[in-house]
């Protein structure tokens, strides 16, 4: 087995934003520019959750993922806001492979075998949020972890899998976008007890930290987004014009997050391997095939 | 002809029927998505592509009337490709919860990936990932669907079950999970058949299209002259 190295793109309207815990959210460029850049950079799949589509409508993201899907040949998943199965068939149809669920899920979690069942397990992949309580234990929290559920994240888990879902995206909001580091114990706990693979999501800050949540989180995948956003950025400049659309001053002055040291798709491999942790090593020839 | 002529996509309710059509795009060839028996006839290649459940998908080709054409279009020459539930609906049997017969274009049937422990941690099922394919032993892709596919190159799998031919010799690739090395990709004149997705495995994937779209085009011009 390898493990997979998947850049999440969270997506407000037409951008790329990153954000701390969800929230707070800072424009940094264009999806589709994204999404090349990693495909050539050999990542091993892409994820694009709109991140306020629990909120407003959605059919930017619908254009996007279908420009995305003419020129990117990885797997794609798609979340943010889907709560029908024809939610689920309107992103298909626009070339996603596979769609994360949480907050429609958790009200109504028959979508979850309803979806498997219509459109294969492998394509739908349950996203558990979850935030760290005093106790110990952990809560399952919706809507990009606005809302509480009272859920116990770790019996959603299992109750994910039990019903049909692909895959489980963990990500904990105590974590998101702090460079921290990986919840380690709430991702091992989960992978620990489900057959299906754990994408581990939230506080990837440095390269150690991927291989870490690997290692003694035994998380099948990992998602990452600042490690390897402000480097993209930093690549390419500052192309067109954000100013109307959020909060630039940070691309402005080409500062790098705090807690973050900037990566490439390719580096954290070769970094994995490095480790003997299997992985798809970066693809050497052009990806303009 | 030529100018009509296209690439038919099964469409039978199952799986990410676009990123196929994409592919085809990327190499030149037009995808038409289509459930239609006279469309599969018509076509310059078939692609048998799917995602989901052995039993749900031989009812679905069944409902539509497709079981024949497809055993007739593997017998014709016209080239038939099954991607991942697409590859193992062309073997004759699969015990995907309960048995279930499949087209029986290739002798052989279809088993479950077996968990186990490794290092301490499950190896999960469904594989999900990318893993390598290689050459079955003194075999070469040299003008076969995979050339210019390098030996031990990632392909991206996902799936619970894989398919055993009986005839070793249709076998084209060999990839290890765990404790299983199964064949993931085969081929017998005009079919051929792989567990991974192609369409998802980046650039090295978009050569197995890349050498399909060349095999039409060798076989549109024999026509022509």
């Amino acid at each position: 087995m390898t493990i997979r190295v998947i850049p999440r793109l969270d997506i407000k309207g037409p951008n790329v934003v990153k954000g701390i815990h969800l929230e707070g959210l800072r424009v940094l460029g264009k999806p589709e520019q994204f999404a090349r850049y990693y495909y050539e950079q050999g990542a091993d799949e892409l994820l694009y959750m709109d991140v306020v589509a629990s909120l407003y409508g959605r059919n930017s993201l619908v254009d996007i993922v279908e420009r995305t899907s003419r020129e990117i040949f990885i797997p794609l998943t798609v979340g943010g806001g889907l709560r029908t199965l024809e939610d689920i068939r309107t992103v298909l149809r626009a070339g996603a492979d596979k769609v994360s669920l949480n907050t429609a899920a958790i009200r109504r979690p028959a979508l979850i075998h309803e979806a498997a069942q219509r459109f294969g397990s492998s394509t739908i992949v349950v996203s558990v949020e979850a935030i760290r309580k005093p106790d110990g234990s952990y809560e399952a929290y919706t809507d990009n972890g606005r809302e509480r559920t009272g859920v116990d994240a770790f019996e959603w888990a299992l109750r994910a899998a039990e019903l049909g879902a692909g895959e489980l995206l963990v990500t904990s909001i105590d974590r998101e976008g702090t460079g921290k580091g990986f919840d380690l114990e709430l991702t091992r706990r989960i992978a620990d007890a489900v057959s299906i693979p754990v994408i581990a999501c939230g506080g990837a800050g440095t390269v150690e930290h991927v291989r870490e949540v690997v290692t003694e989180g035994h998380a099948d995948a990992v998602c990452v987004a600042s490690l390897l956003h402000y480097h993209a950025v930093k690549q390419w400049g500052l192309a067109g014009d954000f100013s109307e659309e959020g909060n630039i001053e940070h691309l402005k002055r080409r500062r790098g997050f705090s807690n973050i040291q900037d990566s490439t798709p390719p580096e954290l491999k070769s970094a994995l391997l490095a480790h003997g942790i299997p992985c798809r090593s970066a693809v050497t020839e052009s990806a303009h095939a | 002809m030529p100018e009509q002529s296209y690439v038919a996509i099964i469409d039978y309710g199952m799986g990410n029927l676009f990123s196929v059509q994409r592919a085809c795009a990327q190499v030149g060839r037009r995808g038409m998505i289509t459930s239609s028996r006279e469309e599969l006839l018509a076509s310059e290649a078939v692609i048998l592509p799917g995602v989901g459940a052995f039993g749900d998908a031989m009812a679905t080709l069944r409902r539509l009337d497709l079981v024949s054409v497809l055993r007739d279009i593997a017998a014709s020459g016209k080239p038939l490709v099954g991607i991942c539930l697409g590859m193992q609906l062309l073997m004759s049997e699969s015990e995907e919860f309960g048995r279930h017969r499949g087209l029986g274009i290739i002798h052989g049937d279809v088993v479950r990936l077996q968990p186990s422990i490794a290092d301490g941690r499950t190896l999960k099922v469904p594989q999900v990932g990318w893993n390598h394919v290689v050459p079955t032993d003194g075999a070469t892709w040299t003008d076969s669907f995979l050339d210019g596919v390098m030996d031990g190159e990632f392909m991206y799998f996902v799936h619970s079950f894989y398919p055993r031919p009986i005839d070793p010799h249709v076998r084209c690739s060999l990839t290890t999970y765990g404790p299983t090395t199964f064949c993931s990709s085969l081929c017998r004149g005009n079919v051929f058949a792989c567990q991974f997705h192609p369409e998802r495995s980046g650039p090295q994937g978009l050569r197995i299209y890349r050498n399909l779209a060349a095999h039409v085009l060798r076989t549109l011009e024999g026509i022509r002259s």
